[in-house]
């Protein structure tokens, strides 16, 4: 009996030692955290998805904290979070532009110019097949690696090709990080033209690879009258600032690559390229 | 047998043909649950390094100096969960205070290793080998590493069977425990090698 009251006594002692030593060391080695920088995380969404080049929310949180960054970074959140981060750092709101990701190539008419059953995987179906399974040098492989990456459920392969859902889409761009043959862009949000196609090669060789590519024709750039359209390296490139949505230039092109709808809905049906 | 021989004795059996986690299965929960990128495994290697080679240089000079001149061994176990996790805790808050870098960098595990049973494992088993005090930290930080060795290994496992084509039933956890299965059977492959006798 003895025995059990002396050890009894021996852990008791220890426990009480240890929480002294842990109460003191608390003391002593308190480290002061600004109350700011929790609320500040919470008007974060919290996704921790790296779109604003920081570790993640917390570390976003105590950058702007310390002003090494600026209120507005991130995307996910946006112009709501922003206001909120604002009201706490006591600055004035910063207006945020909206930006959704978007996927330059309309896929899937395009020809292979080899077959690829590797790992469904973009990154590897590039290193396997030297510049990738298809023949256009610049289309959208679509195995997925954006969707694999995408935290908020907002792009996906839709018959081959990669399709963002811009209303679920944050701008966090993790896409475009990932994709390994930077198909994908960032657009604003409100862009009513866009151009659905990446590749910079010269028309001759983008027809024998792609019925759906950028031939550089200029029809475009002579049907707008506002000179927001341009052909920059085999490609056609908006001027945003000048663009005012009219429409003209994607009822011209001849390969229905323009769009006024490429963000929300899919474009007009084209037939497969017929080999 | 000089010392510095058994001390690589005792390493090397540490890190292959004892290996903590793939042939005594402990530390199984972290072993699993932070293996899915390696540069956190890499991370949760490096704490457990340090908490182990930490924990057995304190749990040896506790074991000596209190219960076995107290004649409490039969309480090693209580005792050592109450060290190591106070030891952690104490660790912790040093850290946070004095290096911030490094807190950065393992502050997030060592809440997770407080009452792990690789540590705890590795306090009895130094007192069960009769280790010497040089010995228990050398077991403590080679135990570690062979730790680290195992879940940086079976991360990168585990990274290459998210991109696999497996049948549906498999994807996961299922698939994970048979690569672990596999990986312990390989390292089984190193026990009863006999180091110098």
């Amino acid at each position: 009996m003895d025995k059990v009251l002396y050890a009894v006594a021996v852990l008791a002692a220890l426990g009480a030692v240890f929480g002294a030593i842990l109460a003191i060391a608390s003391k002593i080695f308190a480290v002061k955290v600004d109350e700011r920088l929790p609320k500040l995380t919470a008007a974060l969404p919290g996704a921790n998805c790296g779109g604003c080049g920081y570790a993640g929310c917390q570390a976003y949180a105590q950058a702007v904290l310390d002003g090494k960054a600026k209120i507005g970074l991130c995307a996910a959140g946006g112009a709501e979070s922003a206001k909120q981060m604002s009201a706490i750092m006591g600055v004035e709101a910063v207006e945020v532009e909206k930006k959704v990701a978007m996927v330059k190539c309309r896929g899937r008419h395009h020809l292979s110019k080899a077959r690829y059953d590797g790992i469904a995987d973009c990154r590897s179906a590039m290193f396997v097949t030297g510049n990738g399974p298809s023949a256009c040098p610049f289309s959208c492989l679509g195995f997925g690696t954006c969707t694999t990456v995408c935290k908020f459920d907002a792009i996906h392969v839709i018959d081959g090709v990669a399709r963002v859902d811009a209303d679920k889409c944050t701008g966090c761009m993790q896409c475009v990080e990932a994709c390994p043959r930077k198909v994908i862009v960032p657009v604003t949000y409100d862009a009513d033209i866009v151009i659905a196609c990446s590749n910079h090669d010269r028309g001759a060789k983008t027809r024998k690879v792609c019925d759906v590519g950028c031939l550089g024709c200029h029809l475009c750039e002579r049907e707008c009258e506002h000179d927001a359209i341009h052909i920059v390296d085999n490609l056609a490139v908006i001027d945003y600032s000048k663009c005012v949505s009219c429409g003209r230039c994607a009822a011209i092109c001849p390969r229905h690559l323009i769009s006024d709808s490429n963000l929300r809905t899919d474009m007009d049906e084209v037939p497969a390229m017929q080999r | 047998m000089s010392t510095f021989v058994l001390l690589f004795t005792i390493s090397l059996n540490a890190i292959l043909a004892e290996n903590f986690i793939l042939v005594k299965f402990l530390g199984i929960c972290p072993f699993m649950g932070v293996s899915k990128k390696t540069d956190t495994a890499f991370g949760m290697g490096l704490a457990v390094i340090f908490v182990m080679g930490l924990a057995s240089a304190a749990t040896w000079l506790v074991n000596k100096y209190l219960l076995v001149s107290l004649g409490l061994e039969f309480m090693q176990t209580v005792v050592f969960i109450l060290v190591i996790a106070a030891l952690v805790q104490f660790v912790e808050m040093f850290l946070q205070k004095v290096l911030p870098a490094l807190y950065q960098a393992l502050g997030i595990y060592l809440p997770l290793i407080t009452t792990n049973c690789a540590v705890l494992g590795v306090a009895l088993l130094n007192i069960q080998n009769g280790y010497t005090f040089i010995e228990s930290v050398i077991y403590g930080v080679t135990g570690g590493i062979g730790f680290t060795l195992a879940i940086v290994l079976f991360s990168s496992v585990r990274q290459r069977l998210e991109d696999c084509d497996c049948p549906k039933a498999f994807r996961g956890f299922p698939l994970a425990l048979i690569a672990a299965g596999l990986l312990a059977l390989s390292f089984m492959g190193f026990s009863g090698f006999k180091v110098f006798g």
